[in-house]
């Protein structure tokens, strides 16, 4: 499938993911083309785009919602693209979606727990025990996104920007070595997009992250890197200047 | 440290659902048997068979939203396992000198088989039979379930396959006559090593011990549902994929809970077996299957006790229209199917919550709800309604 | 066990087998052009698919009757009127549930499915109580009785292949409206995307009527041709609707090609093991066939892979 394993073999080491010649097409239509990068160990990475540049089908291919149909994705050396799902996420890798995706009919204590990384299978989760160290994690983390004074409500009756952190929460209960976000903060008013920023400053720390985001402000404060989608291709990539003052990007961005 | 986490309870039952258990076990077992003669007490004994039918679709399909049209299969498959060993000990050499080949059942000699075939010989046991009836739809359900959740098969896809099946295996059991005894099924049953099940007497045992095992599945259904993997299940219903990517494999979990509700449903047709006294295909086909989803539909999908209330209430009504104004039923029966959908997607159970349970105390299920019960319609992901259920 | 029989015989029989097969698929395409309207363009579940079915076929033998006793000399055409007025009431009775059922559940598909087969046990009640349980069989104007001998071996009944005719005829008015007419694309646009299509002005609400309507009518049609080659009852209904249901499913639920050729599949496999095997286990090695199919590849035989 690859066209350069010899080189790629060297090069992954130091990398937490690597992503060669990634493509998937739809019916012909390719969503993603042959599309290479690299995020380091404790890298901030931010995917911009204009809208079907392919950003959100690249985080659905690493975390196996779709799958390529060429191309490698290594993670810590792992090949992702011939895992399942829940191996991925097992392998450390989290993955927040666009809309908030919280189970609303539970409440938010159990929406944590459900996350929490233990009795991950039917044995397990039927002998599952709530014990001090699980209650003492779910606490720790609902302060984190504050929600700590909500863990009995049904997260059904959450705000739009609570749903987000509960989905941000869920993710930190894992501790993912590399954490993928969608827009996070979409739909947000301006002050929970402060409190999110603040929120994604300290969650950030130890460990890498890929964020899609369309709020320049906010991709400004956060990005190492920037990668730069249009039409399933890399436009451009590197730091924020640079991408910034790139005439390809400036062309895509305003000359259309 | 804001508020405390009130959620840390330890023992799988809450207050009120013992109280439940205790006050549904009072009524099987003390109440009904005092008050019934036992004509009608054998009538709630076999509709207490269909209850456990219906208390597999309520983990099913009321918690992990998975509707299954299939479940009289089970319950048949269940059902024929206790039905062979019966025949074979009902068949014995001296009962069957008169056939062309005695000591097989009578059907089979009348089909011009020759030999038991080789699938029957196992069930001379008690043992093997007691395992089969529970192993045997598991591992039906385990072939069925793996073939249709690995690859993502749910939904509506999943109960057209589902009845497909019980049209299958009607079909089968009819059309193979020697081997299954056909339309009429397993009949002429009479003793369990011995003891003749037929008598008065036998089936007012059969009778406690049926609500014995069924309170136990109900025990059972409640420990499944307070422990994680009961939470797992309504999260999947609602939330699939943040299940999936929260590091589950989806698919194990529908597995287990579509095999559990198969193996409870074959415990209901052992019982069936034993205390009617035989068996046939017009309880396994398309229609006695998505009859076993109106019981737990009027009981509410959510609600484990419910679901045995929804049996009997429904059975009850149906033997009473049956024998005063048998038209009248299928307008009843259809009807049920519309309003459980349109007007109470929660069944009894739901109706109890909303104006029964605000007026006792906590220990019933009352009080302590900060929020409003949920309306009357139920969140798109299709199946199922908020969890206002006990 | 092929030996009993000449080669030429083998041929014919596999030939009038085949031609039986073709009248089974006539009816599972008729049945089904319906359902894949309803099902596969609105993802709606409708059980009560074969009660709609067997009003048509109740209309037209009330049409025939009619036309017995009052119209003797115009008899020979009266299934043209009959099968107009089938439509009529299969389709106005489907408009009427889906205005009082069906449009409440639309983001709830398997409430769906249990309330329409509510409706579909009142139906065969309802047929039962005024029509009587006794099974009810048209006569056949003079033309259509008989046969059609193609060779000295083989011939085939020409009541059956009027049907074949007709189901041609209405699959093409079916395919004509869906993928050529505007209020084809509007149907589209709706199942697609509903709040979309709604503020580009179509009326979505009227649009899920009348195609809730026009798979009804559809399915009355098919009563209307199933009279020709059987008989009908209060249930009779229910015997199709599992295969029916199959052969949309086993086809791809979106695409009208696909069902007819798991409509043509299904029917030849059943029609040809009828020969070899007893009915009942052509049946269910057909079924199993279809089932095991599905399980192996859900999605149907005729796909088209969209993203997500």
């Amino acid at each position: 499938m690859n066209a350069q394993p010899v080189i790629t073999d060297a090069m992954n080491k130091d990398f937490v993911l690597a992503v060669e010649g990634l493509t998937v097409s739809f019916d012909g239509f390719k969503a993603v083309n042959d599309l290479s990068f690299y995020v380091d160990e404790n890298e901030i990475r931010v995917i911009i785009g204009p809208n079907g540049a392919g950003k959100t089908t690249v985080l659905d291919l690493i975390c196996g919602r779709t799958k390529a149909t060429a191309g490698s994705i290594k993670f810590k050396d792992r090949e992702l693209t011939r895992m399942k799902e829940h191996e991925i996420v097992r392998a450390g890798i989290g993955r927040k979606f666009q809309n908030p995706s919280i189970y609303e009919d539970l409440t938010v204590f159990e929406n944590l727990e459900i996350s929490y990384p233990k009795g991950r299978s039917v044995a397990g989760a039927l002998a599952f025990r709530r014990d001090a160290a699980v209650k003492e994690r779910v606490q720790e983390i609902a302060e984190t996104i504050f929600l700590a004074d909500q863990l009995d409500q049904r997260a059904e009756y959450l705000s739009h920007g609570q749903k987000q952190w509960l989905e941000i929460g869920m993710l930190l209960i894992q501790d993912p070595e590399l954490l993928m976000l969608d827009e996070p903060v979409a739909g947000m008013s301006v002050s929970e997009r402060k409190k999110t920023a603040e929120l994604l400053n300290t969650i950030i720390k130890n460990r890498s992250v890929i964020v899609i985001e369309h709020d320049m402000k906010f991709v400004e404060d956060i990005a190492h890197k920037v990668t730069v989608l249009h039409q399933g291709k890399i436009l451009s990539e590197g730091p924020m200047a640079k991408v910034q003052a790139d005439p390809k990007v400036i062309e895509v961005y305003l000359g259309h | 440290m804001t508020a405390p986490v009130k959620s840390g309870r330890t023992f799988f039952l809450r207050p009120q659902d013992m109280i439940g258990i205790v006050i549904l076990a009072i009524l099987l077992l003390v109440v009904l048997p005092l008050t019934l003669d036992n004509f009608r007490l054998q009538f709630v004994g076999k509709y207490l068979t269909y209850a456990f039918v219906a208390l597999g679709l309520v983990l099913c399909w009321g918690y992990a939203g998975i509707l299954s049209l299939g479940q009289g299969v089970f319950f048949g498959l269940g059902g024929y396992c206790m039905a062979m060993f019966l025949k074979l000990e009902a068949s014995s050499v001296e009962n069957t000198k008169i056939q062309t080949t005695p000591g097989i059942p009578d059907f089979m000699d009348w089909n011009q088989i020759t030999a038991l075939p080789w699938f029957w010989e196992p069930f001379r046991s008690f043992g093997f039979t007691t395992i089969a009836v529970v192993l045997v739809p598991a591992f039906f359900a385990l072939l069925v379930g793996y073939a249709l959740f690995k690859r993502r098969v749910g939904g509506v896809y999943f109960a057209i396959i589902t009845q497909a099946l019980a049209a299958i295996m009607t079909i089968l059991i009819i059309g193979q006559q020697g081997y299954t005894g056909g339309i009429n099924g397993i009949t002429d049953l009479r003793t369990l090593h011995g003891w003749d099940i037929r008598t008065d007497s036998a089936k007012t045992v059969l009778y406690f011990v049926c609500v014995a095992l069924l309170i136990g599945c109900i025990l059972l259904a409640y420990y499944v549902k307070s422990s994680k993997l009961g939470r797992i299940l309504v999260a999947m219903r609602d939330k699939e994929d943040r299940v999936r990517f929260s590091g589950y494999d989806v698919s194990s979990f529908k597995i287990f809970v579509f095999c559990l509700a198969a193996s409870l449903s074959a415990i209901g047709g052992a019982m069936f077996t034993l205390q009617v006294g035989f068996m046939s295909p017009s309880f396994v086909g398309i229609v006695p299957s998505i009859e076993m989803v109106i019981y737990t539909a009027v009981g509410g999908r959510l609600s484990i006790l419910g679901a045995i209330y929804g049996t009997l209430l429904v059975n009850w009504a149906k033997t009473s229209f049956s024998e005063s104004f048998p038209e009248l039923w299928l307008f009843g029966l259809g009807g049920m199917f519309i309003a459980v959908v349109l007007i109470f997607p929660n069944g009894i159970a739901g109706l109890y919550q909303v104006y029964v349970a605000p007026h006792l105390g906590p220990l019933f299920g009352g009080a302590k709800r900060k929020v409003t019960p949920p309306a009357a319609t139920p969140p798109a992901a299709g199946s199922a309604a908020p969890a206002a259920a006990e | 066990m092929f030996s009993d029989y000449s080669l030429a015989e083998l041929g014919s029989i596999f030939v009038m087998q085949g031609f039986a097969g073709l009248i089974l698929f006539s009816v599972f395409v008729l049945m089904a052009l319906g359902l894949a309207i309803i099902f596969g363009q609105m993802g709606v579940i409708n059980m009560a698919h074969g009660e709609f079915m067997i009003l048509g076929a109740y209309v037209t033998y009330f049409t025939s009757q009619f036309f017995l006793n009052h119209l003797p000399a115009l008899f020979t055409a009266y299934f043209f009127v009959a099968m107009i007025l089938a439509f009529i009431a299969s389709g106005a009775l489907g408009m009427f549930i889906e205005w009082a059922m069906i449009r409440r559940l639309y983001k709830r598909p398997l409430d769906t499915l249990l309330a329409t087969w509510g409706l579909s046990l009142i139906l065969q009640q309802l047929y039962r109580s005024v029509f009587g349980p006794r099974e009810v069989g048209v006569e056949l104007p003079q033309w259509m009785m008989g046969s059609l001998p193609l060779t000295d071996t083989i011939e085939v009944q020409i009541n059956g292949l009027f049907v074949m005719g007709l189901t041609i005829a209405i699959t093409v008015v079916v395919a004509v409206l869906m993928y050529k007419s505007s209020w084809g694309k509007q149907v589209r646009a709706v199942v697609q995307n509903r709040v979309m299509a709604g503020a580009v002005g179509i009326n979505t609400e009227k649009v899920d009527r009348y195609t809730f309507g026009l798979g009804c009518g559809i399915a009355g049609v098919a009563g209307s041709a199933f009279t020709m080659i059987g008989s009908t009852g209060p249930t009779s209904g229910q015997l199709y609707i599992v295969d029916t249901f199959l052969v949309v499913v086993f086809g791809g639920a979106q695409s009208l090609l696909g069902t007819i050729a798991s409509a043509f599949t299904i029917s030849q496999a059943q029609s040809t093991m009828e020969f070899f095997l007893s009915g009942s286990m052509a049946k269910v090695l057909t079924l199993l066939g279809v089932v095991i199919i599905l399980m192996l590849r859900p999605q149907g035989l005729f796909v088209i892979k969209v993203r997500r």
